[in-house]
């Protein structure tokens, strides 16, 4: 694709380089949160920022998470287009309510006179060996909230061009950034980005004929893992990286599931409640006709999240996907 | 080596990094409520400012009661009344500039239409036909919030931005004695405090969170005195005195546009109504304590200072009470209009852009709808 010769980067320097050059591109881009300036980041996300834009721009706030995201609704309606952090997923909670009963909502109660273009970014997920409230899968929470785009990359370069669309994006974006990858390598020019698709689009990681696996965030490498150790027992799986929940990409999703006619879906978060369920009544309803087999979850348990020295027993695995891929009545194709 | 080997020669001294970070004297409130009207004070009132309150505490009196009876009537499905704080209300709105913004609670429609939004229109979350009515840039009026002090780091955020901006603009955040109890109320002060935003927050003290009294709410000594905490001034006014409210929402205004950052200002004050029409306040409170408070009435206390000074006469009393039903005949007229509902709108601002998923659902409800007049138009046949 191109001859200059592309270092490997990280999402996290990604999503970096993706604010930076936000705020280069539109003054009114303000980053703000617990620790994001002078530290930059706990992750490391917003390293340098405060130094490039001042702190103004990028600004240290007091430990509230209910008043970042509150004061950030303010400076939206004033015209400026906040990036909050949200340090880790259950630190997001007391923002719950700023997020439920405003963010979400203002455009809709306002009659769109007042849109609300914030962006929440919220590391999420385990697989890091985080204490209690390190690794929750929230993304639930979020879809079941009109009004919000729930977004979440798997690559590097889609951390990029996601959050650059999410910071761009007239509507509020709940962005998770699966912390299990950030410090994930691919060979990615900064000074070339590649520009995504438009939120709500789906991508085909991998194609395969036999059944689809139906993914996001974290869960990517895994069912892409997975894919390959299939091989040896002959299945040719697909994997569906959905980059957004929410809006949801019906289209990508059931073309895949017509071809292949078999589909599992797999995530951390939890099955009861959780995204999966709504993936398989989504593809129930559109393409039963086609379904050679029920559409499986493959899931966190109904638990709260484990301790760190036993999150792998938890957390999606390639044996546990294959065990659900092998449960998709083959015997009947006999 | 470790500290404890070091024994001889360790040589204590005062941890280095505290000192006093102001005094906190400056910000204490006074001891008695700010009181203008019948003290030495009233000399240095701008008269064409005190009638300009007195025709807006008669207006806003009136719009009290009309709207009262438009729920009683059906045609409104709830309303906080906020008779007997009109005081408050309208000296909320008048302290303000024209560039500066109002973040009201929901019992704060008064202010709201003080402040020159279109009196029905700010009753439509109320009403029911949807969720805010006006344009909030338009008289620069954020929506009425019904979650208790979610408005208030709104208005922190706003002020900040605004003076990150370079422009001179105040917000000025309305919240009742209840709504200090929640997380919200602290963060939203403590933001202000640190960033030195150009915010006031004005609590009205009205006694009660719907049935619940103010010592139940707290142990404060006052409510002003929480912003000693947050290191900004604390101020305490007689809610119903509206010359002093206007007074001290006015001073704090100045101070946030100088650069002096945010105030907490306590209106003591006292709801005269029930919470709303469908609460019944005999469970909660004897009547000989709504009466002494409607001994000290914010229209009645201006009208006597008013007519003392001379500054009123019966014609000037009788100017606003026409004022005033005219406005209560026009909003009565057209709140007795059916509001146009069209369903389809549901769907227009949930996003920037519609989902597809909810281009389905539209579509379901409209051939519902249709089906619905096929239906009716049948049946005429």
């Amino acid at each position: 694709m191109t001859t200059v010769a592309v270092k490997p980067a990280t999402m996290a320097q990604a999503l970096t380089r993706a604010m930076r050059d936000a705020m280069a591109a539109d003054p009114t881009v303000h980053v703000m949160g617990e620790d994001v300036g002078t530290l930059g980041g706990v992750f490391r996300v917003t390293d340098g920022l405060a130094k490039e834009f001042g702190e103004d721009r990028c600004t240290d706030t007091p430990l509230a998470e209910a008043g970042i995201l509150g004061t950030a609704v303010g400076m939206a309606m004033y015209g400026l287009r906040p990036v909050v952090e949200m340090q880790f997923d259950a630190f997001a909670y007391p923002a719950f309510e700023q997020l439920i009963s405003h963010v979400s909502r203002m455009r809709n109660r306002t009659r769109g006179r007042m849109p609300l273009p914030i962006t929440v970014r919220v590391p999420y997920g385990g697989g890091i060996g985080g204490v209690e409230h390190h690794s929750d899968s929230s993304e639930a929470y979020y879809m079941a909230t009109p009004g919000l785009h729930v977004v979440t990359p798997a690559t590097v370069a889609d951390a990029y061009g996601l959050l650059r669309r999410s910071i761009a994006s007239d509507d509020p974006v709940v962005f998770l950034e699966p912390k299990r990858l950030y410090w994930s390598k691919d060979t990615w020019n900064p000074e070339q980005p590649t520009e995504v698709e438009p939120i709500g689009r789906a991508v085909v990681r991998r194609a395969g004929r036999s059944a689809t696996l139906i993914t996001y965030g974290p869960s990517v490498p895994v069912c892409l893992e997975a894919a390959e150790a299939a091989q040896a027992e002959g299945w040719d799986l697909e994997v569906i990286d959905l980059r957004s929940l929410v809006p949801f990409d019906d289209e990508t999703v059931c073309a895949a599931v017509r071809r292949t006619g078999r589909a599992v879906v797999v995530h951390e978060s939890t099955g009861f409640g959780g995204p999966g369920g709504e993936i398989a009544a989504r593809i129930t309803e559109r393409c039963f006709h086609h379904l050679e087999a029920p559409v499986l979850r493959v899931a966190g348990f109904d638990l709260p999240y484990p301790p760190p020295m036993l999150e792998r027993h938890h957390l999606p695995g390639v044996d546990r996907i294959l065990d659900a891929v092998a449960r998709l009545q083959w015997e009947a194709e006999g | 080596m470790t500290v404890m080997e070091q024994r001889g020669a360790y040589r204590p001294s005062p941890p280095p990094a505290w000192q006093p970070r102001m005094d906190p004297a400056p910000l204490l409130p006074d001891a008695e409520p700010h009181r203008v009207l019948g003290t030495e004070a009233i000399a240095k009132a701008d008269p064409g400012l005190l009638r300009r309150l007195y025709t807006e505490l008669v207006r806003g009196r009136r719009y009290n009661v009309q709207a009262t009876a438009l729920t009683k009537q059906g045609r409104l499905a709830v309303y906080p009344s906020s008779t007997g704080q009109e005081a408050c209300e309208v000296a909320a709105a008048l302290a303000l500039e024209e560039r500066d913004w109002l973040f009201p609670s929901y019992r704060d429609t008064l202010a709201v239409v003080a402040r020159g939004v279109d009196p029905a229109e700010a009753l439509t979350l109320l009403r029911g036909d949807w969720h805010n009515g006006y344009d909030p840039y338009a008289h620069r009026v954020a929506p009425l919030s019904t979650p208790l002090a979610t408005q208030l780091p709104h208005a922190v955020g706003l002020a900040h931005a605004a003076r990150l901006k370079g422009d001179d603009v105040v917000a000025l955040a309305m919240i009742g004695d209840g709504g200090t109890s929640e997380g919200d109320f602290h963060e939203a002060l403590n933001f202000a405090a640190v960033w030195q935003a150009p915010v006031v927050f004005l609590v009205q003290n009205n006694g009660f969170a719907i049935s619940v009294p103010l010592a139940k709410q707290t142990a404060a000594p006052s409510l002003a005195h929480k912003a000693v905490g947050y290191g900004m001034p604390g101020r305490l006014v007689d809610g119903n005195d509206a010359a002093a409210v206007h007074e001290v929402l006015s001073d704090a205004v100045r101070r946030a546009r100088e650069g002096g950052g945010p105030t907490l200002v306590e209106a003591v004050t006292y709801r005269i109504d029930a919470h709303t029409n469908a609460d019944d306040a005999t469970r909660y409170r004897g009547d000989a304590e709504v009466e002494a408070w409607r001994a000290h009435d914010p229209i009645r206390l201006l009208e006597q200072e008013l007519t003392e000074r001379g500054l009123l006469d019966d014609a000037g009393v009788e100017a606003a009470r026409q004022d005033a039903e005219e406005m209560a005949a026009a909003l009565r007229e057209r709140m007795n209009r059916d509001p146009e509902l069209d369903p389809m709108h549901l769907f227009d601002h949930v996003y920037a852009e519609t989902t597809a998923q909810l281009r389905e659902q539209r579509a379901l409800l409209r051939a519902e709808l249709e089906a619905e007049q096929d239906e009716q138009e049948g049946g005429r046949r």
